[in-house]
């Protein structure tokens, strides 16, 4: 039996390479410091006047979109640009897929394209596994969010930036609030955090937006915002989709934004330096006030200028691993035949 | 033809038998135990030494598929996969397409069995039309046309007072019901277990009250009417418990459950291995624990392989859209002699779960070796070690989380009323 934890042994090469990046679950420490250190570095050049890198030169990225994204689609290729690949957008609607042809039938034709790295986001927790599972070793597979289940280049992003914040994890408290049930990531920030070391990781929600056993995650659980972010140094706010209040999980926004909204009085409860973040885009006035989203303690657009970072770093990363363990093994295909 | 099966360790738990003997068939009956019978002469001679030679087992759940779902499986084929199995009775759910609401496709399904001839095929009638919740189905006819019991499978009823009636008039004609319980508002959308695995699997999951739920509310309508009603396979550990407080209470229920349930629990889902993408789903530790202590009490009486084959698609997907069940007929025997091997019950007992156990469930005489009854045998090796490669499998779905996985027990010859339908 593999070790529980470590869902995904997919996603790492024999020599412990990123090949895939499906879940920050079941990386090792040491791996999700060199993402964040060659995201550093990333961040660092795309301050000077030449910011792109030959990285991915000659090489195909594909970004298979299943599920609508304005803004994760564009960091995603702004990022392969920035690393020279040439960039494919396909939005695929999830009902065009369900005229016949299926996902495996999908990607088994743009498999037949030649392309190296597919970058995915779909409907369905484990999409981006399924997908690595049947384009290995000839494709890279970047998760982009998969249903509920993770959004581990948005996790990355925050660490980063908490990182070049607050410096090291171990002395960190961080609160992470609202929906929890339905988010990516919220599960990939946990992963995430622990790995890293921070000290203590509280989810804040009321009982209908925590999923059974959130706290064999390895967190605390609090539904009270004045208790939960009492002395916290990190504030990760989650977005609230309008589709909950009409399937009861909440009576109205009103309500959850006077429970659970982060305004200026709710984040006096939390540590004076305590930064704010939020994955975006916001619903002021739903689960942030504008002077706390706008305000000295938001970071909320450097991690905007981090995510296209830390997707090159994730892309490099997994590009060079995908191209050793082909290389590792030339015939591979022949085996598969 | 006669048929002397010699030197077998010949267990029958309805006769409390269990010795090495030798078994006497003569056309389609069990003809005698132990003595040659006087001018019996011997066509054919099946050496049974080191192997057990008992009933053949009846399984109280099993998708053949057919009608309308050809591209998972058939009546020829899981009927070829139950006698490779040791299995000579398959109960098959409703749930074909049209469904089995009309006499028709009840008979439909009996006489393509009858044609095969590998194993009897006998249809779970549906409890209303179209499995629909709304309208009764004609279940006196349908029981005139071979339905054994009758279900709405995991389709919700429209209303409580539509489950009511239909089993007041289930109770007027003594027929049985059968649950497969599950609260569709609460199961809605699930497709594993809730809980710490689901969640950090990001999956939506079914919270035990699906189950509990229904159980209860069944429970209390067969106490109101009297009918006599079955669960069939049971997934947590409550529901065990309160099936076990009804039969204090003097009710008429019975209960069975699929080994998958025993052996499994839900973090076999880590990875998102569409084969662990059962219905019911696997459950927590404490759940199959529960269900382990249901067995030994004899709160649930049977267990079934709730083989749902299919074809190769409908596993190649992400987790949730993937079609939930395994193919499980042609491993229902090693997987249920683990339970042997982890001495959870004694051969006599699994074997009682396999034969006496479900015929006493659906009324019928079978699930012996009695002198007199048909002779549907399974004579199988208990130590014989073997590999699963799903390429070989005779159902139609080779879907197994399996594959490749040696198990120890082999079946060697199955016999259906005394025709040997398969052998090694």
């Amino acid at each position: 039996m593999s070790d529980p934890m470590n869902t995904c042994p997919i996603q790492l090469t024999a020599t412990g390479q990123l090949r895939h990046f499906l879940t920050t679950e079941g990386l090792p420490r040491d791996l999700l410091t060199e993402i964040l250190d060659t995201a550093d570095s990333f961040v660092d050049m795309s301050e000077q006047q030449v910011k792109k890198v030959p990285l991915l030169r000659g090489k195909t990225v594909v970004n298979l979109f299943f599920e609508a994204s304005t803004r994760t689609l564009s960091t995603f290729e702004l990022a392969a640009k920035r690393l020279s690949a040439d960039v494919l957008n396909l939005n695929i609607s999830t009902s065009s897929t369900k005229k016949g042809e299926t996902l495996k039938d999908t990607l088994m034709t743009l498999r037949a394209m030649h392309s190296d790295m597919f970058v995915v986001r779909h409907s369905d927790s484990g999409a981006a596994h399924f997908i690595a599972s049947q384009v290995t070793p000839d494709v890279a597979v970047i998760n982009a969010g998969d249903g509920r289940h993770a959004h581990p280049t948005q996790a990355m992003l925050d660490m980063l930036t908490i990182r070049r914040h607050k410096g090291d994890f171990e002395p960190l408290k961080v609160a992470i609030v609202g929906d929890i049930l339905h988010s990516r990531v919220a599960r990939s920030q946990i992963h995430a955090l622990r790995t890293l070391g921070a000290a203590e990781i509280r989810v804040i929600a009321p009982l209908t937006l925590l999923p059974r056993n959130i706290e064999s995650l390895g967190v605390r659980v609090f539904t009270d915002m004045a208790q939960g972010l009492r002395d916290v140094d990190v504030v990760m706010m989650l977005r609230l989709q309008k589709e909950r209040m009409d399937s009861a999980l909440l009576p109205s926004e009103s309500e959850f934004y006077k429970l659970y909204g982060l305004t200026t009085d709710k984040l006096a409860f939390a540590h004076p330096e305590a930064i704010v973040m939020h994955p975006g885009p916001i619903n002021r006035g739903v689960e942030i006030e504008s002077a706390v989203a706008d305000g000295p303690r938001s970071v909320i657009l450097d991690q905007v200028t981090n995510g296209i970072a830390v997707r090159m770093a994730v892309m490099s990363m997994a590009m060079s691993g995908q191209l050793a363990d082909k290389n590792a093994k030339p015939d591979a295909d022949n085996l598969n035949a | 033809m006669n048929i002397l099966i010699q030197g077998g360790r010949v267990i029958d738990p309805a006769q409390q038998l269990d010795q090495v003997c030798d078994l006497y068939i003569s056309g389609e009956q069990i003809l005698a135990i132990g003595e040659q019978p006087e001018g019996f002469e011997v066509d054919e001679t099946i050496d049974a030494t080191g192997k057990v030679v008992c009933p053949g087992f009846i399984d109280l759940c099993a998708h053949v598929r057919e009608p309308g779902y050809t591209q998972k499986g058939s009546i020829a084929k899981e009927s070829a996969a139950a006698a490779a199995g040791g299995i000579t009775t398959l109960i098959t759910p409703p749930t074909t397409k049209p469904v089995v609401d009309t006499p028709a496709v009840a008979e439909l399904i009996q006489d393509r069995a009858a044609e095969q001839g590998l194993a009897r095929v006998l249809p779970m009638g549906a409890l209303t039309r179209g499995l629909e919740g709304e309208q009764l189905a004609p279940m006196h006819a349908l029981a005139g046309s071979g339905c054994i019991a009758f279900t709405n499978a995991r389709l919700p009823m429209a209303s409580t007072l539509v489950l009511l009636r239909a089993l007041e008039y289930a109770a007027t004609h003594d027929l049985l019901v059968i649950f497969q319980a599950q609260d569709a508002s609460l199961g809605l959308h699930g497709c594993m277990h809730e809980g710490a695995t689901s969640t950090r699997l990001g999956l939506n999951g079914i919270p035990e009250a699906a189950e509990t739920i229904e159980v209860s509310r069944c429970l209390m309508l067969v106490e109101q009417t009297g009918v006599r009603a079955h669960f069939g396979q049971l997934s947590c550990e409550r529901s065990v418990r309160l099936i076990e407080a009804a039969k204090e209470r003097g009710l008429r229920v019975s209960a069975d459950v699929s080994i998958q349930n025993l052996l499994l629990t839900d973090e076999q889902v880590n990875g998102f291995d569409a084969d662990y993408h059962l219905m019911p789903p696997l459950r927590g530790q404490l759940d199959r624990a529960g269900l382990r202590q249901g067995l030994v009490t004899d709160t649930l009486q049977a267990i079934c392989s709730d083989h749902q084959p299919h074809e190769a698609i409908a596993k190649q997907a992400p987790f949730a859209a993937t079609e939930p069940g395994m193919s499980n007929l042609e491993t229902l025997l090693p997987l249920c002699l683990q339970l042997v091997d982890e001495q959870l019950l004694a051969l006599p007992q699994l074997i009682e779960k396999l034969t006496l156990g479900p015929a006493r469930i659906l009324g019928l005489d079978d699930g012996t070796l009695e002198i007199g009854t048909q002779a549907d045998i399974c004579i199988f090796d208990p130590q014989e070690q073997w590999t699963l490669e799903p390429e070989q499998m005779r159902s139609g779905g080779h879907n197994t989380p399996f594959a490749g996985r040696t198990f120890k027990g082999r079946v060697h010859t199955t016999l259906l009323g005394g025709q040997i339908v398969y052998r090694t």
